[in-house]
């Protein structure tokens, strides 16, 4: 009965081409599986080409005191100690090597005055750790692993888009996918699955992400019966664009930051020194994401409602050479040349640190077969994630899912995959088709952005997030009534359509974890619980499906063994 | 707020026409942000690729009033005013639907480059000075618009016999890469066809990243070619003293 569809059979398949599927990809090719990479733009494409600032790594090649220790703690610190301790530690163990191999497939980072790869400051470091190539790090490392990726030779499967996850038992063996080019249906057979697909920050009306973060991954799991973790913890990053509005939202690098550059509200004031004397504008990213929606909302945010972000006290020349696509940013879509006057700027929303729960050593799902690595699981990161953690997370969890993925594997016989399910998720993805007369599917994505911003932002209360609730539950039963215009053929407003899905299933487990968790802590502020409460730093929130309700779980942290206590209470 | 209109090609590989649609224009839009107004509440099947909607992505390429452009970093009020704005596929592709070309030739040119290849015993060490050179053809952002207007490819349809200009950057990235030790120059000659640019720097002038890609990319290769196959003295110092081979 599936022998209708186009098949092809992998060992290992990898959803998502970003730079955590990519080097799950490559590791397992290197450890001679059969590998396919489905994503569902073009090859090179993915957000991670939009990552400027670098990839934290201890190296200490400009300030020899650090080492994976350091980094440890401030990962764990600027997590508040809700991170997986182990994942912490084996990321900032592995991630100098993880850079190096960087270099050594042909990226090209800055260099020191004496020709090692350079570093630099950064939010929540304690030292300069962020190796990086001007403010176009994420193109770097994503051109490096796709060119490595391609010549050892993965299937690339471009511009297509995974419907379902399939089952044979309780094994994870396949997925059901569409060709976004012809809307036709291909099937994939697979050992094991790699899920990369990153996060879901286009449920959010002010973004810095591309269209492609729907929260797919995150969906797909659950559906097939995959735990989520730390869903409350949605990053906003401080400085995105907010003029002129198309640009709202785009990513203005913490690099400018870290090089030097400071935030002032429109009275002039430094408003830091409120909020984080010590550290100031490389406080915490949920720090100063607050501090400058406080600012705003207290009256003294600029014309458009953001800040001021300024680096023209530095020579123009060291300006357009360490922040290059931010200068042109700058100029060509706003009118600002940035070596001169400052940038007006304003939290976005950029980045999940909850997701799909992995273990920390093999990026293994709750369910056999199934792994995630990057922006689409959790663990890591905690409550809030420090900048320049994400590139190093991809590679280091990246390869680690990709060694996993593909050593199970080899202890598995291939899967069978049931007719059955392979039709029915067909004929749930065609349905927008058979509706006539029903809403856009533009319509009703805008209004999910609209109840994400405005009710599960940055500040949160039991109020609006009841509120939040209830309209999602109104746009489930408007999304069944979707229906689509046109022919199957590359066709957005279908794809649209079925990525709404995707998004309001996640949005509900934020929104429900959001509800549950009665603290602030990291970048889940709820006003009616201002308090971080120990108590609470002791317990994860588990998302799971049962049935087709929605459960949500309480449970107890790992304990920290006592070298790892020790790590944390020393001071540098 | 004034309106514009668009003239958008409608159509797939078999065929298809420009249709026109009236779209409001604010501060600071850019062509995409009126292409997806035209997706939200008039064409919701409108084929479009685009990704980061800042210029890094490289994959909102079209032809904006017959001009080769990223519709991302293109903006409404830098077209003429009250004049309809002409919005077409990018010519040097097939057409799959509307503004979506099929680009897949250039991930095959792409898989012909033999990799970076460190040389033997090599000190990962080397000045920010060598690097600034590479680090130029590594902006690329593969928006494929150098290959669009590149006449080799738009007008006679080399595509076998020519890598285009995005190529000859990802040479000169591995070539000038301090510290690789390949030899790709029989590649440029046979496979990749270098020979048959004739420097009229169209590629330079539409590089939404600004890398010189005919100064500082496509001459320096044409001269090693010339070098390594046509100089008589180096073909002679080779015979005599042996010499890098690819």
């Amino acid at each position: 009965m599936t022998d209708k569809f186009e098949t092809h059979e992998h060992d290992v398949l990898v959803i998502g081409a970003g730079g955590a599927g990519l080097r799950a990809a490559i590791e397992a090719l290197a450890q001679g599986a059969s590998v396919g990479v489905i994503c569902k733009s073009l090859l090179g494409k993915a957000h991670t080409v939009m990552a400027e600032g670098g990839i934290a790594a201890a190296m200490s090649n400009v300030d020899a005191a650090d080492d994976w220790r350091t980094h440890f703690r401030d990962t764990m610190r600027g997590g508040k100690l809700l991170n997986n301790w182990r994942m912490a530690q084996l990321h900032a163990q592995e991630a100098p090597e993880r850079v190096n191999e960087l270099e050594q497939w042909g990226a090209l980072f800055d260099r020191t005055p004496d020709g090692r790869i350079l570093q630099r400051a950064f939010g929540g470091h304690t030292f300069k750790r962020l190796c990086h190539v001007g403010d176009r790090t994420g193109l770097e490392m994503i051109r490096t692993l796709q060119d490595r990726g391609v010549q050892m030779g993965f299937d690339v499967y471009m511009e297509c888009t995974v419907a379902r996850l399939l089952k044979d038992g309780p094994r994870v063996a396949g997925a059901l996918a569409y060709w976004r080019e012809q809307g036709r249906f291909v099937l994939f057979k697979a050992k094991a699955i790699v899920i990369a697909t990153g996060g879901i920050g286009k449920a959010w009306r002010v973004t810095s992400n591309s269209w492609e973060y729907t929260g797919d991954g995150m969906a797909l799991a659950y559906e097939a019966g995959a735990e989520l973790l730390d869903m409350e913890f949605v990053q906003f990053h401080p400085t995105g664009m907010v003029w002129p509005p198309g640009v709202q939202g785009i990513l203005v690098t913490e690099a400018v930051r870290g090089e030097g550059g400071t935030l002032r509200n429109k009275l002039g004031e430094r408003f830091m020194e409120k909020y984080d004397p010590k550290k100031m504008e490389l406080s915490t990213r949920d720090v100063v994401a607050r501090a400058i929606y406080t600012e705003v909302r207290e009256g003294r945010g600029t014309e458009h409602g953001g800040a001021f972000l300024d680096i023209s006290q530095k020579p123009a020349e060291y300006v357009k050479r360490k922040l290059p696509s931010m200068y042109h940013q700058f100029k060509e879509l706003a009118d600002v040349d940035i070596t001169k006057e400052p940038m007006e700027v304003g939290p976005t929303c950029h980045y999940m640190m909850g997701g799909i729960r992995v273990e920390a050593e093999t990026a293994q799902c709750s369910l056999p077969g199934l792994f995630a690595a990057g922006e689409a699981a959790a663990g890591l990161h905690g409550a809030n994630r420090l900048g320049g953690n994400s590139l190093s997370d991809l590679l280091v969890f990246g390869r680690r899912a990709g060694l996993s993925a593909a050593q199970y594997a080899k202890t598995v016989a291939a899967p069978t995959l049931a007719a059955s399910e392979v039709e029915a998720a067909e004929r749930e993805a065609l349905a927008p088709f058979d509706r006539r007369e029903g809403e856009n599917p533009y319509t009703l994505h805008r209004d999910l952005q609209v109840v994400m911003q405005n009710l599960v932002g940055i500040f949160r209360t039991k109020e609006d997030l009841e509120k939040a609730l209830g309209e999602l539950e109104k746009l489930k039963t408007r999304l069944a009534a979707v229906s689509v215009e046109g022919s199957r053929m590359f066709n957005p407003g279908w794809h649209l359509a079925l990525e709404l899905k995707s998004m309001l299933m996640v949005s509900e487990a934020v929104t429900r974890a959001a509800q549950m968790r009665e603290e602030s802590r990291g970048a889940h502020s709820r006003i009616d619980f201002p308090k971080t409460e120990a108590v609470w730093g002791k317990k994860n929130i588990i998302v799971r499906r049962e049935g087709s309700a929605m459960t949500l779980q309480q449970e107890p942290t790992a304990e920290l063994p006592a070298e790892v206590q020790q790590i944390l209470a020393e001071e540098k | 707020m004034a309106d514009a209109t668009l003239r958008i090609f409608r159509g797939d590989g078999q065929g298809g026409a420009t249709a026109e649609y009236r779209v409001p224009v604010g501060p600071g839009m850019v062509v995409l942000d009126a292409l997806h107004y035209v997706q939200a509440h008039q064409a919701p099947d409108l084929a479009v690729r685009w990704n980061c909607k800042a210029g890094k992505c490289g994959s909102c390429s079209a032809e904006v009033n017959g001009r080769p452009r990223l519709t991302c970093k293109t903006r409404m009020d830098a077209l003429p005013a009250g004049e309809p704005v002409t919005i077409m596929p990018m010519k040097s592709f097939p057409v799959i639907k509307d503004l979506v070309t099929d680009v897949s030739w250039n991930y095959k040119v792409n898989r012909k480059i033999p990799p970076f290849q460190p040389r033997p015993g090599v000190e990962w060490k080397y000045s920010q000075e060598d690097a600034d050179r590479v680090q130029e053809f590594r902006k690329c952002i593969e928006c494929f618009l150098c290959q669009d207007v590149c006449h080799v490819l738009r007008e006679h349809g080399q595509h076998e016999q020519f890598g285009g200009p995005r190529f000859f950057v990802r040479v000169a990235g591995l070539e000038m890469h301090p510290l690789d030790g390949a030899n790709r120059m029989a590649l440029l000659k046979d496979q990749l066809g270098i020979g048959l640019c004739n420097i009229t720097k169209c590629c330079t002038e539409v590089c939404p990243e600004e890398i010189h890609i005919t100064d500082n990319a496509i001459i320096p290769l044409k001269e090693r070619v010339v070098d390594q196959f046509y100089d008589p003295l180096v073909r002679i110092a080779r015979a005599i003293f042996g010499g890098k081979e690819g």
